[in-house]
């Protein structure tokens, strides 16, 4: 963990910025950026898509479960709008992140347009390491340290997916099937770590059978019907027994 | 198609099918954002359906591998993602551990019994 970035409001928004750059790229959450994309780069690769089209889809998207959803399901020859509801249905989350993220940025010279990049740039990594820092920054720099941040938690995303990419493309087949393991290896550990309540816990496992089930059974839009079925039903277990208390 | 479209076309469809369904949530923070919840029952909800989504693909992406993992007996896929996981809870909620555990499990299975 980095020590709390000393930054007074007498200084440029510039040095904000690099402040903020600074931490990300020092920050626990580096190591498991570099990690996420390099997984995410083999994929990438082994799904036929190109380097650029990977660093294209992280600077756009920028948001890795959405990105994994979009190459395996783009990549394995899913209907397009079934893509487009899988990722959307995976990047709920971001609404609320950026409901409680806008708050700390505000200011009297603050104008909508300049909350644009950062309501792009939320993300996990981003996000708490927003909350956690930006309440010890004047208020007047906040934006410039934000973006600062996103943009080193963004660019370290970059380089490792074109790591990965390129040792997939070089690695013997047993260590470059290891390298596509770390994307469901870190996924599933991280979702696991992320799971605040029984619901989450419950929905995880739930969309762990019910995902494969409905693949074998070759249903329509089983990623669609996977997170609906799924998650609905976890919400239903979780509110019977809530009810019962 | 002519060459330049069935290059553009990828990334006509990360736009179409990619940028534009997420980053919808990201702009609608932005201009709804008012008093949300953390706990409200909208968003317990749909953390459940995100989280089962994602589930899905993380189950997809072992037991229907492509590619280099699917040179790698589905048994042993399974099996290092399960000792990933029991080191993840012995090492105290670490992501780290249960990576590299999975992966040993994996690359181990793999030098002994090569497909």
């Amino acid at each position: 963990m980095t020590a709390t970035p000393a930054i007074s409001a007498a200084e440029s928004p510039a040095r904000a910025f690099l402040a903020g750059f600074k931490s990300a790229v020092t920050s626990v959450f580096f190591l498991v950026l570099a990690g996420t994309y390099v997984g995410i780069g083999a994929l990438a690769h082994d799904f036929g898509f190109s380097a650029w089209w990977l660093m294209a889809s992280s600077i756009c998207v920028w948001a890795a479960p959405a990105q994994v959803i979009l190459i395996s399901s783009l990549g394995g020859g899913s209907a397009l709008i079934e893509v487009a509801i899988a990722v959307s249905l995976s990047a709920i989350r971001l609404f609320p992140m950026v409901v409680a993220l806008l708050p700390l940025l505000r200011g009297p010279s603050v104008r909508t347009r300049h909350l644009l990049l950062p309501a792009h740039f939320t993300s996990v990594s981003m996000w708490v390491e927003s909350l956690r820092l930006l309440p010890s920054i004047p208020r007047s720099r906040r934006i410039a340290f934000c973006n600062g941040l996103s943009v080193g938690y963004l660019g370290t995303a970059v380089t490792f997916g074109f790591v990965g990419f390129f040792l997939a493309a070089g690695l013997p087949p047993l260590l470059a099937g290891c390298l596509l393991f770390l994307t469901p290896m870190s996924f599933l550990t991280s979702t696991i770590r992320n799971s605040r309540q029984m619901v989450d816990g419950l929905a995880l496992l739930l969309g762990l059978i019910i995902g494969p089930v409905l693949t074998a059974q070759h249903v329509e839009l089983d990623l669609m019907w996977t997170g609906v079925a799924g998650g609905t039903l976890a919400y239903a277990i979780h509110r019977i027994r809530g009810a019962k208390k | 198609m002519n060459a330049t479209l069935s290059e553009l076309w990828p990334y006509l469809l990360l736009l179409l099918v990619g940028f534009l369904p997420n980053e919808a949530w990201r702009v609608l923070g932005l201009v709804l954002a008012r008093g949300l919840n953390e706990d409200s029952e909208w968003v317990v909800w749909s953390r459940a359906v995100a989280t089962a989504i994602l589930a899905g693909v993380i189950a997809k992406l072992i037991v229907f591998s492509t590619g280099a993992l699917a040179n790698i007996p589905l048994s042993l896929r399974v099996g290092a993602a399960i000792c990933g996981c029991l080191a993840f809870w012995v090492a105290r909620r670490s992501v780290f551990a249960g990576v590299l555990a999975g992966e040993l499990v994996l690359l181990a299975g793999g030098l002994l019994f090569p497909s």
